[in-house]
């Protein structure tokens, strides 16, 4: 196999080859870090607008009415409802999206491209249409269990992809050496291939806790109070910018307590995955034999899939069946389509372009600057989306008048609110390239731009990829910052949804519910394929 | 990634297509006809109704109206962070608060005396910012198989009472229930309606919203509570006459949760179309205007002296007593007891 000490050199695809031609040696590198600087810097100020209209409207407020509001009865049982949720569900997540990974990647069980697609594949239901489905069939879920349920089955995909996909391209050979020297399969498990996927499971934890923060519908759903519902709440009931901001701050610090913890983690994955030899250099593993354990491992993948896809896809084949009158108005189904479909891509473009030089700076220059921009950009994940699209509304009025109501105040809408996805996905596939290969290639004369365009872009496209579908994939099923940002006279399938069931009209929502899953279904696949793609062309190159 | 490039961009023109409606410029008609100007309209009133009422609008004026439907709280939020920029001409709201509200803030510009006149003066704004519309009740519906009739409550006061304990469902954030607060804190005074949301909080089980609540009352997963009466007209339609398992009921005259109160539109004093607006709104409340309304299926009262609402129950006259705007203000003495109470946060 590869030498342990040539990995850089090993992982060098033909561009880069191509780069040491003699020919590439002709021009000395130029360009400035300044200007990759400068960029991340205003993409990072896009991107934090809403915090800082947050923190300006809480300003507003003197001390003593903060004071009054943190003191209220319902802010403790509302921070509690918070942490008690977000610590089950992340861990529920952690536990489900590691063994379903572990299952898939790892173990001889049969179906597994099958069951890796189908594990995916809640993605595409929106979380809100994943509570309206379980509500719908189950008045009973609802509370504490109910938004647990609901919000496990819908984000445990986001540990499970990273999860699955580290497990595809690391070494096994770590593990065969350890189990060699005599150690159980529980302590190898334990001890070596759990570490190996510390980075993709806190990863995957701060997705998931983040989104918990700032959900409201799927609470809304199964009437679960946390701090984004209160804000909701504060805002449509006493038209309260003020108070509503003053919430959201709260909030915020519990975005900052997840994102410090995250970077916790990874302080200390440097020490676990030194071992690791990622990239190129890794072998597959061969397959875990389960043996006896095999129907069990069966039956708990097909309980996952049935409880988290076997639901949605039951209840809406149920309401499209029993589809009734509607008091509202019939929309055409297909032009809402298109739009939602037209403003997803389109999103999902700009806000990849947009996490490149971010991901970028972090990268080759990290330090307390590019860690505190890509920490900020995080922190607006976490705002419920009322906050976001007013701040858009609210700076978009004053600076950007024409566009306003206009289709790129959407899209603009749209990159601050999943800029934090693409930039987990960029940053993500970074990780895997080796930090030698800008500097081999630029010694070799090119300049950084030729640089960026023939060896690191190409080397990351599994990671644009991923990061194009995730954002396209959310995009495509936003509801509440479309309902403020959207074209007068648009519809989106998600404002069509919640105008029907707002309307107690069900049976009419659903052709739209049913309609946005189907619509991400081609982005989960392209999500299944590109995050787990590296490792099958290896075998390729091989 | 050229091809890439070239699809994505027809995306973008097919989505921009399909979304900016550039509005034609104002003012050319200044020989008074309003043809060929468009306003936009802000509505968290029920989307059908407002499409019928402005289609018949737009053939009899030539004015276009671009609608822009949305929850009233969110369009009210929206406008009150567009301030003086906004695109908004009108804003059609489900109660008075949220107009209170923009009034309260110098949004509104005064309605034309001719227009406030067509219905009676307590159904729109004391100070002639905004028009009532239309109207709607305050009931209490119940599953017909968990209440007996002669259980029913006489007083929204009785819903704090031990008779309800986990009977009774309530949807505090929702804008309708706050005017029966301030309706309580008019009646016993704020001690003793703090005391009586704090019994309903212990009775009640929270939905967010009164299509969840109503459509809860008639499964069966609580017995009771107090709706508009136009939501359980609304889940007949979406259920099916054969699946209905509720009724609804109304308190006794001059109980605080007798009331019927008013759905308005104002104008946005920083309209360009003024002259438009005021034409929009003298519509609502001609005849045809509030014929539609008797007929639609928002299943609200019509106000209009001689138009009556075809497809309810009970006239008008014997739906409660009209609570006047001024009386339900902007409703924050109401929410602060709410908060204080741990219903609203």
């Amino acid at each position: 196999m590869s030498q342990p000490a040539a990995p850089a050199r090993a992982a060098l695809p033909r561009s880069v080859l191509r780069a040491m031609s003699p020919a590439a040696l002709r021009r000395r590198a130029s360009g400035a870090p300044l200007v990759l600087s400068l960029v991340a810097a205003a993409v990072a100020v896009v991107v934090c607008c809403p915090l800082v209209f947050v923190v300006m409207q809480a300003g507003q407020s003197g001390w003593d009415s903060v004071r009054r509001l943190l003191g209220r009865p319902l802010v403790t049982t509302l921070l509690w409802h918070t942490l008690e949720l977000t610590v089950t569900v992340t861990a529920a997540t952690l536990l489900i999206g590691f063994c379903a990974a572990f299952l898939t990647q790892r173990t001889d069980i049969p179906g597994r491209r099958v069951f890796t697609v189908l594990l995916a594949m809640p993605l595409a239901v929106p979380e809100f249409v994943h509570g309206y489905c379980w509500v719908s069939l189950f008045p009973s879920v609802q509370g504490f269990r109910g938004a647990v349920l609901v919000m496990t089955t819908s984000l445990y995909p986001l540990v499970f992809l990273p999860v699955a996909a580290t497990l595809r391209r690391s070494d096994a050979a770590t593990e065969e050496v350890a189990r060699s020297l005599g150690h159980s399969r529980w302590r190898v498990l334990w001890r070596v291939t759990l570490p190996q996927t510390r980075p993709a499971l806190a990863g995957g934890a701060l997705l998931v806790s983040l989104y918990l923060l700032g959900e409201y519908g799927a609470f809304a759903m199964v009437r679960y109070t946390t701090f984004a519902t209160a804000i909701y709440t504060q805002f449509e009931t006493s038209f309260d910018t003020v108070s509503a901001s003053v919430l959201a701050l709260v909030l915020i610090v519990l975005a900052v307590l997840v994102t410090g913890a995250e970077a916790g983690a990874g302080r200390r994955r440097g020490r676990g995955v030194r071992v690791v030899r990622e990239g190129a250099a890794a072998r597959p593993a061969d397959p875990l034999a389960l043996g006896r354990g095999r129907i069990p491992a069966l039956l708990g993948l097909a309980a996952v899939v049935g409880t988290t896809l076997g639901v949605p896809v039951y209840a809406l084949g149920y309401w499209l069946a029993k589809g009734n009158s509607s008091t509202l108005p019939s929309a055409s189904i297909w032009t809402a389509t298109a739009t939602t479909a037209g403003y997803a891509l389109v999103t999902a473009a700009v806000a990849t372009a947009a996490a490149v030089p971010v991901a970028l700076l972090a990268w080759r220059h990290p330090g307390h600057a590019s860690e505190g921009i890509v920490r900020l950009a995080y922190l607006t994940r976490a705002l419920p989306g009322i906050a976001v699209a007013l701040a858009v509304v609210f700076f978009a009025i004053r600076y950007a008048q024409p566009w306003y109501q206009q289709p790129p105040m959407l899209v603009a809408g749209y990159v601050v609110l999943f800029f934090p996805l693409a930039l987990t996905a960029v940053r993500a596939s970074l990780a895997h390239v080796p930090h030698g290969v800008e500097d081999v290639a630029r010694s070799l004369g090119r300049r950084r731009l030729a640089v960026l365009g023939r060896v690191t872009l190409p080397l990351i496209a599994p990671g644009l990829a991923a990061s194009f579908a995730m954002v396209a994939l959310t995009a495509s099923t936003e509801l509440t910052a479309t309902l403020l940002l959207h074209p007068t006279g648009t519809e989106t399938l998600a404002t069509r949804f919640w105008s029907y069931t707002t309307g107690l009209a069900y049976g009419a929502a659903a052709p739209y519910a049913a309609m946005m899953t189907v619509l991400s279904v081609p982005a989960v696949i392209l999500l299944t394929r590109r995050t787990l793609g590296p490792a099958r062309s290896l075998k390729e190159e091989a | 990634m050229v091809a890439v490039g070239a699809a994505l961009t027809s995306v973008v023109l097919a989505a921009c297509g399909s979304g900016s409606s550039k509005p034609v410029a104002a003012g050319r008609s200044a020989g008074g006809s309003l043809a060929g100007q468009s306003i936009t309209l802000y509505s968290g009133q029920h989307e059908q109704t407002v499409q019928a009422l402005v289609k018949a609008f737009e053939a009899k004026t030539g004015v276009k109206v671009n609608v822009r439907s949305g929850d009233e709280a969110e369009l009210a939020n929206q406008i009150l962070t567009e301030g003086k920029a906004s695109p908004a001409d009108a804003f059609f709201a489900e109660n008075p608060p949220a107009l209170t509200t923009l009034e309260e803030k110098g949004l509104l510009a005064k309605v034309d005396a001719s227009t406030l006149s067509a219905v009676p003066a307590a159904d729109s704004s004391a100070g002639g910012d905004w028009l009532g519309v239309s109207a709607r009740s305050a009931v209490f519906a119940y599953n017909t198989s968990a209440v007996q009739t002669s259980q029913l409550p006489t007083s929204v006061q009785d819903l704090a009472g031990a008779a309800w304990k986990g009977k009774l469902g309530i949807a505090p954030s929702e804008t309708d229930f706050t005017p029966i607060v301030t309706r309580m804190i008019k009646a016993v005074g704020a001690d003793a309606t703090k005391t009586w949301l704090q019994g309903l909080k212990a009775n009640g089980k929270v939905y967010d919203s009164n299509e969840d609540l109503i459509s809860a009352i008639n499964k069966g997963e609580v017995a009771g509570g107090v709706v508009d009466h136009y939501y359980w007209y609304r889940m007949r339609d979406e259920v099916g006459a054969g699946a209905v398992h509720s009724a609804l009921a109304s308190f006794a005259a001059g109980d605080p949760g007798s009331m019927v109160d008013v759905s308005g539109i104002g104008i946005l004093s920083s309209s360009k179309h003024q002259a438009a607006a005021q034409a929009l709104l003298a519509y609502l409340v001609s005849q045809p205007g509030q014929q539609i309304i008797a007929t639609s299926q928002s299943y609200e009262y019509p106000l209009l002296p001689g138009v009556t609402a075809a497809k309810l129950d009970k006239p008008l006259s014997a739906a409660g007593p009209l609570v006047p705007a001024t009386d339900l203000g902007d409703g924050k003495q109401a929410l602060d007891l709410l908060q204080s109470v741990g219903l609203l946060s």
